[in-house]
């Protein structure tokens, strides 16, 4: 049954991998199109479920004869992960049921959504459902299988919460997708677990590898992940509770994921791996152990719901427990029932939700207490909706019955004589008749009885389309019911061949075995049930809505609590614990931590080399920095009362330190340590504007607590001090080892083509690094640009400056008028500074990062000499169009080597003679470089500009308060 | 040479560890400046001192790297310096937009008497 095909399998392979990724096109198209385009969606989907349905159509013929069909594409090799397909009979079978139970509900919803609901959203949200759903079923790969299996749960949270307007829908979708999802986050570990004791990942490797995955050590682990991941999704006990707060959802979302397919993927995973996993005590005990309290459970309440989607979801629950039921006993005809009773429970109860969803839609409820006597107003839906309940509780002709009869006769057989096995029959029996009893409460409640007169809108029968889809899931109940063999029979059978093995002989489903006890135990659960019913029907409208103490074991309200505790309370009670909100702590544990750390790494080994390699020292340097060392130590004394004093004593401490660059051969890094220290300053000048004045000494500076502090940290200042001081002269004093930086030396030119290193290591060597790093400079420039625009200067800062205010007389307007005009010419003269910057960078000192910064300095100097509203009536500067071009420029210099076949960013060099101008060096390198200059420039002028303008802000509130102020004293 | 730059650094970096642990924020931001110096010195200190020779080439011919400066610190501190300016930004205009927004020029965002 494993057997690869061979010929023409192209043709096949293609029509495969189409029906994957169909839906997925189709949600993609469908999210284009505007809300008006109602019918256009609709047909679309229509279509492309057919589509999907007409190849599965036509590999009938190969799955038929026990063939698997596959197809394959690499999507990370490197992990065993290829995106590979598998279709074998019972896949197929799945399938067909959700692609055609997809096309029954598109319709359905065509009519049910309102005109304000966007369709194609809608359905590009239910197509995409669609492909994962299809995904999990025809997934070759177990991982990917997961992915697909997160992308249902994902798909379902969405579809849920479509209606986001209303808070119940989104809980009931938060809680879908905490519930399913972490479910999933299981299942992965389980299926890694299972992959590493098969030896593949492979669908049909895993498949014929059980007895080795049986005994292996992890089994039970294993196990236990993957029944969560399974028991989750199909809302098993005590997983069960997010079903009826999905029904929030809109009903064809319902009667699609929350009974025909999604809720079906737990209970397909429990049959598909059965003989992988199954067949041990343990497998049997939890299988069917949850599956039969699910049973039990899930019907019981159901009974006493008063919502009848509620009565639905927990029937469903209810089913789903069946189901697992048979998957838990397993063997070849257990496996045969489970899988005609997955089909026969989504052909009945999409029905029955539709029918839900056309009272809903048509009488303004759902609520069975105010129900009542509809059969009168609407009876085509009436008499649809009882022979989909009759099915639902097993009434022979129906297909319903079928099914639960092979249960029946299931759990009368024996297995293996445990007190589980033995007892079956009895649960089974307790089920069907509370089945019973719940499928006559919704036909009687709601169809008959005086006819309801306090309904929010008078009932009548729906459009003719809505009912259709009804329509023809009833006839497959009946037509199923009355002649399973030549109807679902062989299908049912090739799929369950699929999964319990290719010798399992052919079990013929019919109606009439002959008088045997399954049939008796159908009887009695019928009219036990009926009793059952009549019994309490005056009771439960009145009563709480589940049976006698269960009601108050609220699985919601355990979920809620724990929910509560883990994601409310406990991120609160350790952040009090573990954390600060107050900066200081946090910066002195840093420090704290890294001496810590610098310590512990270099305890006892940092040792002074035998012979230092010093350099005699020169006294002017020597002077240097004792004019920086107390610049440093000057700028940490003023900066709490004098900020521009700190501030030029900061300057100081720069310069020396540019010098510095440029006494030891470094006149790259002094140019741009000159040019930025020039911005630095301009910048913090700018923002000394607007912190609060401070002439009084802080009283709080003089007390013991502040002293101690201010203490402390010296010592702490002065242990990292020394310990860098350390490590520098113990580095500094040994001789360089050779490094990479040889090798850039030596091939700089004939690599890079340029002559200063360091600057072809910055746009050729390691250009990739510096294109993240002009990214970064882009991104904080945007972050500034966007803090401030909502910025709020404090109150006392909006006032005009001191010196604006005194002297109103024309010596303002002269103010440094020379020195004003002087900058105002130095404008040109900076532009072919920056351009000289620029070019000469290959070769010689300079480069894109320091002509950017000159010319943001010649823009910036504008500003300085006159003002901001000068300077913008007469030059534009678009300083995010600067730097948006500059990182397109380096990406695209970046990506040009692709054309060639090279990786990114490779750089190619020459030199080009141009006359009169000689030899000049034409890199891509040079290009890139122009990016690097725009983005600098941009990047630098943004956020000066940015601050500068708060100014600008601040005059234009003073003159809104001044009008405002002025209309306020008109009146009086 | 050598004790009187890891003297400036480890001077740089104490004044510069100091003032970030202060409550004003611009002091902090003060400090976060000459740390910066301190650091990119320190970087650039790696590749040894070297007076009078900057890494730049003839153009052909065989080149002896021993006779040049490193250039791979300087060319990380080139980078460094430019995005040290782009840090000191940002933090100046967080800092004064807390400052508008809660009145105080604590980093706290409240005075500690508070």
């Amino acid at each position: 049954m494993f057997q690869d095909k061979g010929k023409a399998s192209m043709a096949e392979h293609n029509l495969f991998l189409l029906l994957a990724c169909l839906p997925f096109a189709t949600s993609l198209i469908l999210l284009t199109l505007p809300q008006s385009a109602r019918g256009a969606s609709t047909w679309l989907s229509v279509l492309s479920l057919v589509g999907g349905l007409a190849v599965l159509a036509g590999f009938l013929p190969e799955i038929q004869s026990g063939n698997v069909l596959r197809a394959s594409l690499d999507w990370v090799p490197s992990l065993g992960m290829n995106m590979a397909l598998r279709l074998d009979g019972f896949a197929w079978l799945f399938a067909a049921l959700v692609l055609s139970i997809g096309v029954l509900v598109v319709v359905y919803a065509r009519y049910y959504m309102g005109d304000s609901d966007s369709l194609p959203r809608f359905y590009a949200l239910l197509m995409a459902f669609t492909g994962a759903m299809q995904g999990i079923l025809i997934s070759g790969n177990v991982l990917v299988m997961v992915v697909f299996w997160e992308l249902t749960s994902f798909m379902s949270f969405l579809l849920i919460g479509f209606w986001h307007q209303g808070a119940a829908a989104r809980d009931g979708a938060r809680t879908a997708l905490i519930v399913t999802a972490l479910g999933g986050l299981c299942l992965l570990l389980a299926m890694l677990m299972l992959g590493q004791a098969a030896g593949s990942y492979d669908l049909g490797m895993i498949l014929r590898s059980g007895d080795a995955v049986r005994a292996h050590p992890w089994y039970g682990a294993m196990l236990a992940l993957f029944l969560i991941g399974a028991f989750t999704k199909s809302a098993q006990f005590p997983f069960h509770f997010w079903l009826p707060g999905a029904m929030a959802a809109p009903t064809p979302v319902s009667a699609f994921l929350h009974s025909a397919t999604m809720v079906k993927a737990g209970v397909f995973l429990l049959v598909r791996f059965s003989s992988v996993l199954g067949g041990t005590e343990t497998w049997f005990f939890v299988v069917t152990g949850t599956g039969v309290t699910t049973l039990i459970l899930g019907a019981a309440i159901a009974l006493y719901r008063h919502d009848l989607k509620g009565l639905l979801a927990y029937s469903t629950i209810s089913h789903l427990g069946l189901i697992a039921t048979l998957a838990g006993v397993g063997g070849p005809v257990a496996i045969l029932a489970a899988i005609f009773h997955i089909c026969n429970h989504a052909v009945f109860k999409a029905s029955l939700f539709m029918a839900a969803g056309i009272i809903d839609h048509e009488t303004g409820t759902r609520d069975m207490r105010r129900l009542s006597g509809l059969f009168r107003p609407m009876p085509f839906t009436a008499t649809l909706a009882i022979v989909a309940a009759a099915a639902m509780a097993g009434v022979p002709l129906l297909n319903g019955f079928l099914s639960k009869e092979m249960f029946l006769a299931e759990s009368v057989d024996w297995h293996n004589g445990t007190w589980l096995d033995d007892h079956l029959p009895y649960f089974a029996v307790i089920g069907s008749t509370l089945s019973v009893a719940y499928s006559l409460r919704f036909i009687a409640t709601v169809f008959f009885g005086p006819q309801a007169t306090d309904l929010p809108k008078p009932p009548h029968e729906p459009p003719a389309w809505m009912r259709r889809p009804v329509e023809l899931l009833v006839l497959i109940c009946l037509v199923v019911g009355i002649v399973p063999a030549l109807t679902l029979g062989p299908i049912v059978n090739t799929a369950a061949r699929s999964v319990a093995g290719a010798d399992m002989p052919y079990y013929k489903i019919a109606v009439w075995h002959g008088i045997n006890a399954p049939l008796m135990l159908s009887l009695v659960a019928m009219a036990v049930g009926t009793l059952i019913y009549v019994a309490s029907a005056r009771a439960i409208p009145h009563g709480p809505e589940g049976p006698f103490l269960i009601h108050r074991l609220r699985g919601q309200r355990i979920y809620d609590w724990l929910l509560f505790r883990l994601t409310w309370r406990l991120p609160r009670l350790t952040l009090s614990v573990f954390s600060t909100e107050a900066l200081q702590p946090q910066l002195r544990l840093l420090v704290l931590t890294a001496i810590a750390v610098a310590v512990a790494s270099l305890w006892g080994g940092l040792t002074m080399a035998e012979d230092l390699r010093l350099h005699a020292p020169n006294p002017a340097f020597a002077l240097l920095w004792l004019v920086g060392g107390a610049c440093a130590i000057g700028a940490a004394w003023q900066a709490k009362y004098h900020r521009f004093a700190a501030l030029i004593l900061l300057g100081g401490a720069g310069v020396v330190t540019c010098l510095t660059f440029a006494w030891f051969s470094s006149p790259d890094l002094a140019l741009t340590q000159l040019l930025v220290e020039v911005a630095t300053t301009v910048l913090l000048l700018l923002g000394l504007r607007w912190l609060p004045k401070r002439r009084s000494e802080i009283a709080e500076d003089k007390l013991l607590p502040a002293k101690i502090r201010r203490g402390r940290d010296l010592v702490i200042a002065t242990a990292g001090g020394l310990g860098i001081a350390a490590m520098a002269f113990a580095v500094m004093t040994r001789p360089l080892i050779s490094n990479v930086g040889d090798w850039f030396l030596g091939n700089a030119y004939y690599e890079g083509g340029g002559t200063n290193v360091v600057n072809v290591i910055l746009v050729d060597f390691r250009a990739f690094d510096t294109f993240g790093e002009i990214a970064v400079l882009a991104i904080v420039g945007l972050t500034i640009f966007a803090l401030l625009r909502r910025f709020r200067p404090a109150p006392e800062s909006i006032e005009a400056p001191y010196q604006q205010t005194q002297d109103n007389s024309p010596t303002l307007d002269d103010y440094l008028y020379v020195p004003s005009v002087i900058m105002v010419w130095m404008f040109p003269l900076l532009i072919v500074v920056s351009g000289y910057f620029f070019f000469r960078g290959h070769d010689l000192p300079g480069g894109g990062f320091a002509a950017g910064v000159t010319l943001a300095i010649a823009f910036l100097v504008q500003y300085l000499a006159t003002n901001v509203r000068w300077v913008e009536s007469r030059i534009t500067v678009l300083p995010i169009r600067w730097m948006g071009i500059g990182l397109l420029i380096a990406a695209a210099t970046g990506m040009g080597a692709w054309l060639f076949g090279y990786p990114f960013l490779t750089a190619y060099a020459r030199y080009v003679r141009i006359p009169l101008v000689g030899e000049v060096p034409a890199a891509t390198a040079m290009l890139f470089d122009v990016g690097v200059f725009a983005t600098v420039m941009g990047a630098v002028v943004l956020m000066l500009v940015a601050i500068a303008h708060q100014s600008l802000r601040a005059s234009r509130r003073r003159e809104m308060d001044g009008i405002a102020a002025a209309r306020t004293e008109e009146p009086a | 040479m050598e004790i009187i730059l890891s003297a400036a650094i480890g001077i740089l970096s104490a004044s510069g560890i100091w003032l970030v642990l202060r409550p004003r924020s611009f002091q902090v931001i003060v400090g976060l400046c000459l740390l910066s110096y301190a650091v990119n010195l320190f970087i650039f200190a790696m590749g040894r001192l070297t007076p009078g020779a900057p890494p730049i080439m003839p153009k052909g011919g065989f080149v002896d790297p021993t006779l040049y400066a490193d250039p791979l610190p300087q060319a990380l501190v080139l980078t460094a310096i430019v995005i040290s300016f782009a840090t000191t930004a940002l933090f100046l205009v967080v800092m004064i937009a807390s400052r508008g927004l809660t009145g105080t020029d604590h980093v706290d965002g409240k005075e500690r008497s508070q």
